[in-house]
């Protein structure tokens, strides 16, 4: 590999998708010093400053009194439902524009991780706070991460944790928490540890009015638990802790970390667990089976647009109201919504996208983009001539060579330039990275 | 393999990006398929496998209400002999299922008690891991009808699902069955029907996934071609995504309307596709809390779609030979919890559907008393019901897809 296609390769896979102008700096500043500047960004982020967050009022519904009448309520329940789709959108408009890349899809991981799904939780609000749970301690080590999502509200009302009281645990929370989110299934824990997780997570309810977690101490079993083969008065702060301090769970992690930025071709190597989650990405990116890895992974739906948007120059959040609407159902009709996971284990990886289904959605989604172009980047494209079009694109979608296949599919369209990147978009060498 | 391809989905990738597209020959078998395709063998039977993502209470959707340990389990969840669907004196379906009742009632519904698997797991992504690949000591890496698919020739129009991303048990070891949206009329195919075949060729060395990429291509072509016959066949009305109105839990399922999805189906056997194998599915039913009404909800769409399907089928030959077969990855704690809900439980009643079967109560009910830690002991090993669907609807030894598996159903098919 050369040390364009070393950086280029390690762009694609630590951001959303880099532009050409991203890989030349790259490929000056070399690969050591790219690492670094993506792994701890210097000065603010100027694109997540110019798209602020939205910022959402009490929850329409909980402001409710008991006597409200059924239109009421469905007009409270229509504000969340719109509540929550301008927050999706505002989150993919922050994709697209933030220049701390790594960070950002480093969120996108967490949430896949972690789950939630706000077609459950129905608060915008709530999905927010998790989301800024997520950026705020998701590059540091496991025990602060997991000790603040057990006591997440978004979190404890998706997995029912509001009803999991001392009379009767309701084990949802604590069975997921062990095998989808802290140590895997086969990380050393039975079905005797579940239920007495969840004793340990009884008592935490969530006050919709006011948005956040309560602890309710006449719900909570004080008893004594054995959890892991440890005898205590587990609370939900004592077995995250545990939880998240044991080595099965920083291995477990580490491997899902590898999983979706290395994929599943190649094994994960060992002792992948840094200190922290930015220490073990850096050990993810230097490894020497992460080079392995290229031209393996395929790429998850919103990553796709993602990349495809920033390196085409659209701007999500420039577009009208219809325009992005379309990208969102675009990504409907590809089965990934942010914020609306399949369940609580997260969207499907590798080949389950690359469906005859998923196709037709990225084709037209791909119409979409290449109509939405910023008309500099079209410009450029045309710029070159017809016969030297598909190595402009290679080059605009940074991809390191195309195939004969491809090749050939392409150069018919050379003189049509929206047609060209609609092809280059679907193409197999830019669906997989 | 290793730890990281345990979720159900994962499995699905790890089984076609590993091996079943090692070779990236799907696009060029495929085509061969083409080329010599006819219709649908007019005395084939047809499988259409509803899958209930979240685990079913299938006390609560087959309610043993005379059982006094029943009602010592469920004091407050409890149904009452007059609520519940007679079908014996001991037991009744869930008052959400009329339709079904009427089909029981006309010899057209089965219902196979007591169906699991040894060592059960409560998880939902193991257990139906384990229901999709029919390998209950280690899921492995193909689907039970990815496996039937590969053996059956591996044209991927044999086995549709109509969701978008490919259920794990459509995926074989060599190819996989195909997803056809149910919301999309057609392709809009703006680059024309060159470019999407160039795009579709092999490319010499390239990774498996990419071959798979390249593959998707050329099996548009061929389930686009078969899907719109279909469609102009019957211009109905098209199916809406009724995302919104599905009440919502953690653990997956379809978006599109079960009733969509069958209506699809239904279209697809009316027109003698060559498709032997749909696969459809509903989820919400993880019903750890308040449950009485939610499952009822569900049970409603269930019904409401399965007995205008199984009604629609009574109607023309090729319909006749369709079974329906509905499961769910694991039944329900026959103890309720605090929260008017049920946890995570084992063992539970799979129906049968269709002019084929020869209705009634079949398979030992498991004991409510004599329990394992909590939850049912299984009486039917749901590999019996796998083997009786392949040995007698799709016509195929069911030893080369179960590794050897000798059980049956008796009577049912």
């Amino acid at each position: 590999m050369t040390e364009r296609e070393a950086v280029a390769h390690l762009l694609r896979r630590a951001t959303f998708g880099p532009t050409a102008d991203e890989v030349d700096a790259a490929e000056r500043a070399g690969f050591g010093a790219t690492l670094d500047r993506l792994l701890t960004p210097d000065g603010p982020d100027r694109g997540a400053a110019a798209t602020p967050a939205p910022a959402f009022g009490p929850d329409p519904a909980a402001a409710l009194g008991k006597d409200a009448g059924r239109e009421q309520r469905q007009q409270a329940n229509r504000e969340r439902r719109a509540q929550v789709t301008a927050l999706t959108a505002w989150w993919l408009a922050r994709m697209v524009a933030a220049e701390h890349q790594c960070d950002e899809k480093l969120l996108f991981f967490w949430h896949g991780h972690w789950a939630t799904g706000a077609q459950k939780v129905r608060s915008a609000a709530l999905m927010q706070r998790q989301l800024q749970t997520l950026r705020r301690l998701g590059r540091g080590p496991l025990v602060p991460l997991v000790d603040a999502m057990v006591r997440d509200p978004a979190l404890i009302l998706w997995l029912d944790g509001q009803q999991n009281t001392r009379r009767a645990p309701n084990e949802n929370l604590a069975r997921e928490l062990m095998e989808l989110f802290t140590l895997g299934i086969g990380g050393g824990y039975g079905e005797v540890d579940v239920k007495e997780g969840a004793r340990a997570l009884t008592g935490w309810t969530v006050d919709r009015g006011t948005g956040t977690a309560r602890f309710v101490a006449r719900r909570h079993d004080p008893g004594p638990k054995v959890i892991l083969g440890r005898r205590a008065a587990f609370d939900a702060a004592s077995f995250a802790a545990l939880l998240a301090g044991r080595p099965e769970a920083a291995r477990f992690v580490a491997g899902r970390l590898w999983f979706r930025y290395a994929g599943a071709q190649v094994p994960a190597p060992t002792d992948l667990a840094g200190p922290d989650t930015v220490g073990t990405l850096r050990r993810i990116f230097t490894a020497p089976a992460f080079a392995q890895t290229r031209d393996t992974l395929v790429k998850q739906p919103v990553e796709w647009l993602v990349g495809a948007a920033r390196q085409l120059g659209v701007r999500p959040a420039a577009l009208s109201e219809a325009g992005r609407r379309r990208l969102l159902s675009g990504l409907n009709a590809l089965d990934q919504v942010p914020l609306r996971p399949p369940s609580v284990g997260g969207w499907p990886a590798g080949t389950a996208w690359l469906t005859t289904s998923s196709l037709q959605a990225r084709l037209r989604l791909a119409d979409q983009l290449a109509g939405a172009a910023d008309a500099a980047v079209l410009d450029r494209l045309a710029a070159a001539p017809p016969a030297g079009r598909p190595e402009a694109l290679a080059r605009l979608l940074v991809v390191d060579r195309w195939s004969d296949r491809t090749r050939a599919a392409l150069a018919p369209l050379a003189g049509e330039p929206r047609r060209l990147l609609v092809a280059a978009l679907v193409s197999p060498e830019y669906a997989v990275s | 393999m290793d730890v990281l391809t345990r979720r159900r989905f994962l499995v699905a990738s790890g089984v076609v990006g590993a091996t079943a597209l090692a070779g990236g020959a799907a696009a060029y078998r495929l085509r061969d398929v083409l080329a010599t395709a006819g219709d649908g063998d007019p005395r084939a039977r047809t499988l259409v496998l509803v899958t209930l993502y979240g685990g079913n209470d299938g006390l609560h959707t087959v309610v043993p209400h005379a059982d006094p340990a029943y009602r010592d389990a469920r004091p407050d969840l409890a149904y009452s002999a007059e609520e519940v669907l007679r079908l014996d004196d001991g037991v009744g379906l869930n008052p959400a299922l009329p339709g079904l009742h009427r089909a029981y009632g006309e010899g057209r519904l089965a219902v196979v008690r007591g169906v699991g698997y040894p060592k059960p797991d409560r998880s939902h992504f193991r257990s139906m891991d384990i229901w999709h690949t029919a390998q209950p000591d280690r899921p492995g890496t193909t689907g039970w009808l990815g496996r039937w698919l590969d053996g059956a020739g591996g044209d991927p129009r044999l086995a549709v699902s109509f969701e978008p991303a490919l259920p794990p048990l459509l995926a074989g070891e060599r190819g996989a069955g195909a997803s056809v949206p149910v919301t999309e009329r057609e392709t809009t195919p703006r680059l024309g029907a060159e470019a999407l075949a160039a795009l579709g060729a092999a490319a010499p060395g390239e990774s498996p996934a990419r071959a798979r990429a390249a593959a998707c291509f050329a099996d548009l072509r061929a389930v686009d071609g078969m899907v719109r016959q279909v469609r102009a066949a019957d211009d109905g009305e098209g199916a809406e995504d009724d995302g919104e109105s599905a009440p919502a839990t953690a653990t997956g399922g379809a978006r599109a309307s079960l009733d969509a999805q069958l209506d699809l189906v239904a279209r697809c056997v009316e027109a003698g596709v060559v498709t032997r194998v749909f696969s459809v599915s509903l989820g919400g039913f993880d019903t750890h809390a308040d449950e009485k009404q939610l499952q009822q909800v569900l049970l409603g769409q269930l019904d409401a779609a399965l007995s205008r399907f199984a009604d629609r089928m009574g109607r023309t030959d090729a319909g006749r030979r369709v079974v329906v077969a509905v499961y769910s990855e694991f039944g329900r704690r026959v103890r309720a919890n605090a929260s008017d809900g049920t946890d995570h439980g084992t063992a539970s009643n799979v129906l049968l559907l269709g002019a084929p079967v020869d209705g009634g109560l079949h398979g030992e009910p498991p004991s409510l008393t004599d329990l394992d830690d909590g939850d049912l002991k299984f009486t039917t090993d749901f590999r019996d019901v796998y083997a009786t669907l392949l040995e007698r609807v799709l016509d195929t030894d069911p030893g080369a897809v179960l590794a050897g598996w000798r059980g049956r159903l008796t009577g049912v098919l």
